[in-house]
């Protein structure tokens, strides 16, 4: 087995797993943590896929990428986290309401 | 350094560094966004003028060349929209210093910052030929855009960008896990090397898909444009100019580029029609729910999932007989122009109803062709182009995609432009027919606005059907299919 492989088999593993958080977990909170889990799991696979071919040395071109992409998540976490105290300081909660918001939805004429 | 790459390296910048200003000079902002407009649409303009006349004008960033740096390149596309965009925020730019600078201290800090940096991205994204310099522009596009969305801070504004940023955030990563993938087997981002070379590694088409999927939902396309509404209703009025007009374009321009320059051998047969049939389902869906808003806002932002819709009709027509491609490029490239002038003329007028009624409630606009009646005739002149009739540069869009549906022996899609041409003169008609009826007698009067800044929104109509009247200009540039 190339010496890449498990960490591209865990890094498929985290990204699935945040997926679903993503997507399924109704707390905000949830949901925040499960994009920094994908977001965790594309740069494991970026570094492990920088080992790939014969050569024993690994492309470091990838490893600029990850960290300007750990510094782009870091911006979209902390703009996240903040939104999120500000919607529960303003009584909004710790879940977006599910349904659309009131005023998005259409009214019917007895209203 | 030669004019036009001094122009270059400016559209960039400038605005860049006009957010840094901004934020380090409080109480200025106003100002300074209005000197960053000036030169940003300066440079743009010499950039037109210089590409419009010989070739692209290419910068390989610190003479790197790729695959090891990154290459921007203005070429006939991007001129035209970096000229668009341009022209845009100026007009947001005068239109909200009066606004703004009658709000808080915090408003006037973070807006003027968040609109210049909103701007540095779109210029990056219409200029880059970077994948993942590309992804570094979509996600401070985000970010940007959402802030802005929540700048005023309700909970319904916060709930709307926070939905915003979900959506937003899962399409980045979407988006990146291809960029991952391509890197991975080609070992280069650059579009130009890249171009033809997709498609033949054995992850490429798991890495179109994602990146397909991700940048959709940037775009808003159906069915992930339930955040696009209350976002772009939500956000103050000249910021909503800026979402709806230019924000989801950034998204399907680097969609394009990457479809159309980077793969067209690629087009599977199941993906292009899906594509093309979320477009159609896209225009009913918008326009029929915009029929049934009640606030002018959400009608406007609605519009804007339906007129998108028309921008992913490109995919299946492409893939048909070759004979329709150019003209499917070109109604794209006028309809991404035409919508964008188009739309932010209608968010800015809805801001003059909402700053002159106080609400934007359909119901209650009784009245209003007499209190500013160039406002409304502006609107209406947006109109004449979201509808589609001549001579305005929307009917121009649509008048090339539905020849090009006929030319590509497709012409199933034709119909979805006929069809949402009419549905968008139902819904535009109705906000226009009820502010026309006569003032209620128990209804207070509407707040007076300045005469100039009713200028703006007319200014932008007229921008987007002049596009109609001397199309020979824009469509040199557009080029053919690539």
């Amino acid at each position: 087995m190339p010496v890449w492989m498990p960490y591209a088999f865990c890094a498929a593993g985290l990204i699935g797993l945040g997926l679903y958080g993503l997507i399924t977990d109704p707390r905000l909170l949830g949901r925040i943590l499960a994009f920094n889990v994908v977001g965790s799991g594309i740069f494991l696979l970026f570094g492990a896929l920088a080992r790939r071919g014969s050569v024993d040395y690994a492309d470091p071109v990838p490893q600029a990428m990850i960290i300007t992409g750990i510094v782009v998540a870091i911006s979209a976490t902390a703009l996240a986290l903040g939104l999120t105290v500000a919607h529960a300081r303003a009584g909004g909660g710790e879940s977006l309401p599910d349904d659309d918001p009131a005023e998005d939805r259409p009214r019917g004429s007895g209203e | 350094m030669s004019p036009d790459l001094v122009a270059l390296a400016v559209v960039i910048i400038l605005p860049l560094f006009g957010a840094l200003i901004a934020v380090a000079a409080p109480g200025h902002g106003g100002r300074i966004a209005v000197t960053v407009a000036l030169g940003t649409l300066a440079a743009a303009l010499v950039l037109l003028v210089r590409v419009g006349g010989a070739e692209p004008v290419v910068v390989e960033v610190g003479t790197w060349s790729p695959p090891l740096g990154i290459a921007l390149r203005a070429d006939g596309p991007a001129v035209l929209l970096l000229s668009v965009s341009a022209l845009i925020l100026l007009c947001v730019v005068l239109y909200s210093r009066p606004l703004i600078g009658s709000r808080s201290a915090r408003m006037n800090q973070t807006f003027w910052a968040l609109l210049l940096l909103l701007w540095g991205a779109l210029s990056v994204i219409f200029l880059s030929r970077d994948l993942f310099n590309l992804y570094v522009g979509l996600e401070l596009l985000s970010l940007t855009a959402v802030a802005l969305v929540a700048i005023e801070g309700r909970r319904e504004t916060l709930a709307a960008a926070l939905r915003y940023l979900l959506f937003a955030l899962t399409g980045s990563l979407l988006y990146l896990l291809g960029v991952v993938l391509l890197y991975a087997v080609h070992g280069t981002l650059d579009l130009g090397l890249l171009s033809g070379r997709l498609g033949t590694g054995a992850t490429d088409g798991l890495a179109l898909a994602a990146m397909t999927a991700g940048l959709a939902a940037k775009t808003a396309l159906f069915p992930f444009h339930v955040w696009l509404p209350p976002a772009h209703a939500g956000a103050p009025a000249p910021a909503s100019a800026v979402l709806s007009a230019l924000v989801p374009k950034a998204s399907l321009y680097i969609l394009l580029r990457l479809w159309f320059e980077g793969s067209p051998a690629l087009a599977g047969e199941v993906v292009v029609q899906s594509l093309g049939v979320l477009g159609a389902l896209a225009v009913l869906h918008g326009s029929l729910m915009a029929f049934r808003q009640e606030r002018l806002k959400l009608v406007i932002a609605y519009s804007t999932v339906a007129q998108i819709g028309y921008l992913f009709l490109i995919f299946p027509i492409a893939a048909g007989e070759p004979a329709g491609a150019d003209a499917a490029w070109r109604g794209t490239q006028f309809q991404l122009l035409s919508h964008a002038l188009a739309k932010a003329s209608m968010f800015l007028c809805a801001g003059l109803v909402v700053e002159a009624a106080g609400h934007d409630r359909l119901a209650r606009l009784a009245g209003f062709a007499r209190a500013q009646p160039m406002t409304l005739f502006a609107f209406g002149l947006a109109a004449v182009t979201l509808i589609g009739l001549p001579p305005s540069g929307g009917f121009l869009a649509k008048y090339l995609l539905f020849n090009a549906a006929f030319d590509a022996g497709v012409p199933v899609w034709s119909l979805v432009v006929l069809i949402g041409g009419l549905l968008a003169a139902a819904y535009l008609f109705r906000p226009i027919a009820l502010a026309w009826r006569a003032p209620d007698a128990d209804r207070t009067a509407f707040a007076p606005v300045a005469r100039s800044r009713q200028l703006l929104p007319m200014l932008l109509a007229i921008a987007a059907l002049s596009i109609g009247l001397a199309p020979g200009g824009p469509a040199g540039l557009m080029g053919g299919l690539p």
